[in-house]
């Protein structure tokens, strides 16, 4: 039992949970996902057959299904690399700065710590018809409007979690930057390098496994979308123009009673998660962290 | 450093941050308007359209305080559960040899990545329909309980300790749980500050699993009652909007009020240990 049996006997209530919270209902929802599952009275005896691959036939031939996939799609091609680009920026800027420096990074912050239904309130205010920003832009303002656009309501939900979300990336980049060696930006200066070579060719290639790392996250969260879809848009907006795999695995698993092709979405979600991740990881990370 | 870079850096920081505070700003601003405003002029506050009235109606639909103490509840929860985890498991990994150690800490990574959306009709077939713990608070609690993170903080702390001041205290004949209580966890007051805040924005923020098992609104934490209120909004009251904000100011104080008092404790490199693992 090692030196210290007491260690196992300290970490015991924190596997329990493990298996309890995380291994076991990972396991239930691959079962699911192979068997036709539905809701029954609890203890009630029930046959629940292994249908192999007919949940994830049936969520792959579904519309919405694929459109859900194509949302996110959008999603993470305006919200990763603003995110990546904006929060490389602002840190950059940010490090150097002197003053103000604590009261930009609390408001850089704020967003982050904020509840996403509670900024969402804003939003709505914001973004509707005759909402502020349509007032500024007047006859530039799109018809419809931005959240009830077919075309603009996934890129106005994608911008609103880049704002929501960038203060926690650029806290990243402010602590990778700490770790560029000034020797190097001191050795670019005596070459002659600007402001923008030495941005170039002495940070970006210095951060780069905080880049890994953002990029990473900002496709996790774009993956879990669900409450700005559900809260901005009324539920998935027009045509199901900014629905997330999320929110219709909450539509079909737990509105219409399907938790067996709503956990195929989600495994599906997942291995698209990590195939993008793996690709990211491939083309950012080279052999670093 | 030349004058021109400086000046262009002033101008970045500073659009940055009106565009990250104003929302803020007309979130407070629209709470307190009469009749929403939704014109340039709007955004100026008119002491002639300012009124109280917007937090009395969202009082009226939303029991505020039944909700904060909901919320309150649910994120003591998940924080006491947090705490007496992360320490423990934090302590022995750190600190201690024994068997089973090296999967505890993989799983401890592990937890970490695997994605919560995959969890989550599991769970709600378990937890809502299989126990029986909707509209409970323990319902909540259960799955946020173990927090990695946090396992990974209170692991780095401890690991800077030196082993010879517990083992010191071994040979003066300590046990270990007297060695935990009066030793380690004095030395961890900091992480254990940086744990709470970083934890508290979690389940108060919570929208999606807490809207998943909470259907009585007696039950519901501020943001799932906020968000229900916001999508029946329609046609229902004065001015919807008016009271959304007020909902939205009562949600988001306690979170922006705790960090800004406690900013410094968010330190980027808790967070970057945290998610790097």
């Amino acid at each position: 039992m090692g030196r210290n049996p007491i260690g196992l006997l300290l970490s015991a209530p924190y596997l329990v949970f493990v298996i309890a919270v995380f291994a076991y209902p990972l396991i239930f929802a691959v079962y699911m996902a192979f068997h036709d599952y539905f809701f029954a009275a609890p203890g009630a005896q029930v046959d629940r057959p292994f249908v192999g691959l007919d949940n994830f036939q049936e969520v792959l031939s579904d519309p919405a299904v694929i459109r859900s996939f194509g949302n996110v799609g959008i999603f993470l091609l305006i919200n990763v690399p603003l995110t990546v680009v904006l929060s490389l920026v602002l840190a950059t800027a940010l490090n150097k700065a002197v003053r103000g420096r604590t009261f930009l990074r609390v408001a850089y912050y704020v967003p982050y710590v904020t509840a996403s239904v509670a900024v969402v309130g804003v939003w709505l205010f914001l973004f509707s018809g005759g909402g502020l920003v349509n007032q500024v832009l007047g006859p530039l303002a799109p018809d419809p409007s931005w959240l009830i656009s077919p075309t603009w309501a996934m890129p106005t939900i994608a911008l609103f979690v880049t704002w929501k979300q960038l203060g926690f990336y650029i806290l990243l980049y402010l602590a990778a930057l700490q770790s560029v060696s000034t020797e190097l930006y001191e050795a670019a200066s005596t070459d002659g390098a600007g402001a923008i070579r030495k941005f170039f060719s002495v940070t970006i290639p210095g951060v780069r496994p905080a880049t890994v790392l953002v990029l990473l996250l900002s496709t996790v969260t774009g993956a879990n979308l669900f409450t700005e879809p559900y809260l901005l848009t009324g539920g998935g907006g027009p045509n199901g123009a900014s629905t997330s795999p999320v929110l219709l695995m909450y539509q079909k698993g737990i509105e219409q009673g399907n938790p067996d092709t709503a956990s195929a979405i989600g495994i599906i979600l997942v291995i698209g998660v990590l195939i993008i991740a793996f690709i990211q990881r491939k083309v950012a990370g080279g052999d670093e962290s | 450093m030349s004058r021109g870079q400086n000046i262009l850096r002033g101008v970045v920081l500073t659009i940055g941050a009106v565009a990250f505070l104003f929302p803020f700003y007309y979130m407070i601003v629209g709470s307190l308007q009469k009749s929403p405003d939704t014109s340039i002029a709007g955004a100026f506050p008119n002491p002639a359209n300012l009124t109280l009235e917007n937090y009395a109606d969202i009082n009226s639909r939303v029991n505020l305080m039944q909700t904060l103490l909901n919320s309150g509840i649910f994120t003591g929860g998940v924080i006491l559960g947090t705490l007496v985890f992360g320490v423990l498991v934090g302590y022995a990994l750190a600190q201690l040899q024994w068997r089973g150690r090296g999967i505890t800490f993989a799983l401890v990574l592990l937890v970490q990545v695997v994605p919560f959306q995959l969890l989550m009709i599991p769970l709600y077939v378990m937890i809502a329909r299989d126990y029986g713990l909707a509209d409970n608070y323990l319902g909540m609690i259960l799955p946020f309980a173990i927090n990695s993170t946090a396992v990974i903080i209170f692991r780095q702390y401890f690991l800077q300790v030196p082993r010879e001041l517990f083992d010191a205290a071994r040979i003066d004949g300590a046990g270990e749980v007297v060695l935990l209580w009066r030793i380690a966890l004095p030395l961890v007051r900091p992480a254990l500050l940086t744990v709470v805040l970083l934890t508290f924005i979690g389940p108060w923020n919570e929208f999606l699993w807490p809207f998943l098992v909470t259907k009585q609104a007696s039950m519901q934490p501020l943001a799932v009652a906020l968000a229900n209120y916001i999508s029946t909004v329609a046609a229902s009251a004065a001015n919807p909007f008016g009271a959304v904000l007020a909902g939205a100011c009562v949600l988001a104080g306690p979170a922006v009020i705790l960090f800004i008092l406690f900013q410094r404790h968010f330190v980027s490199t808790d967070i970057g240990s945290g998610v790097k693992g």
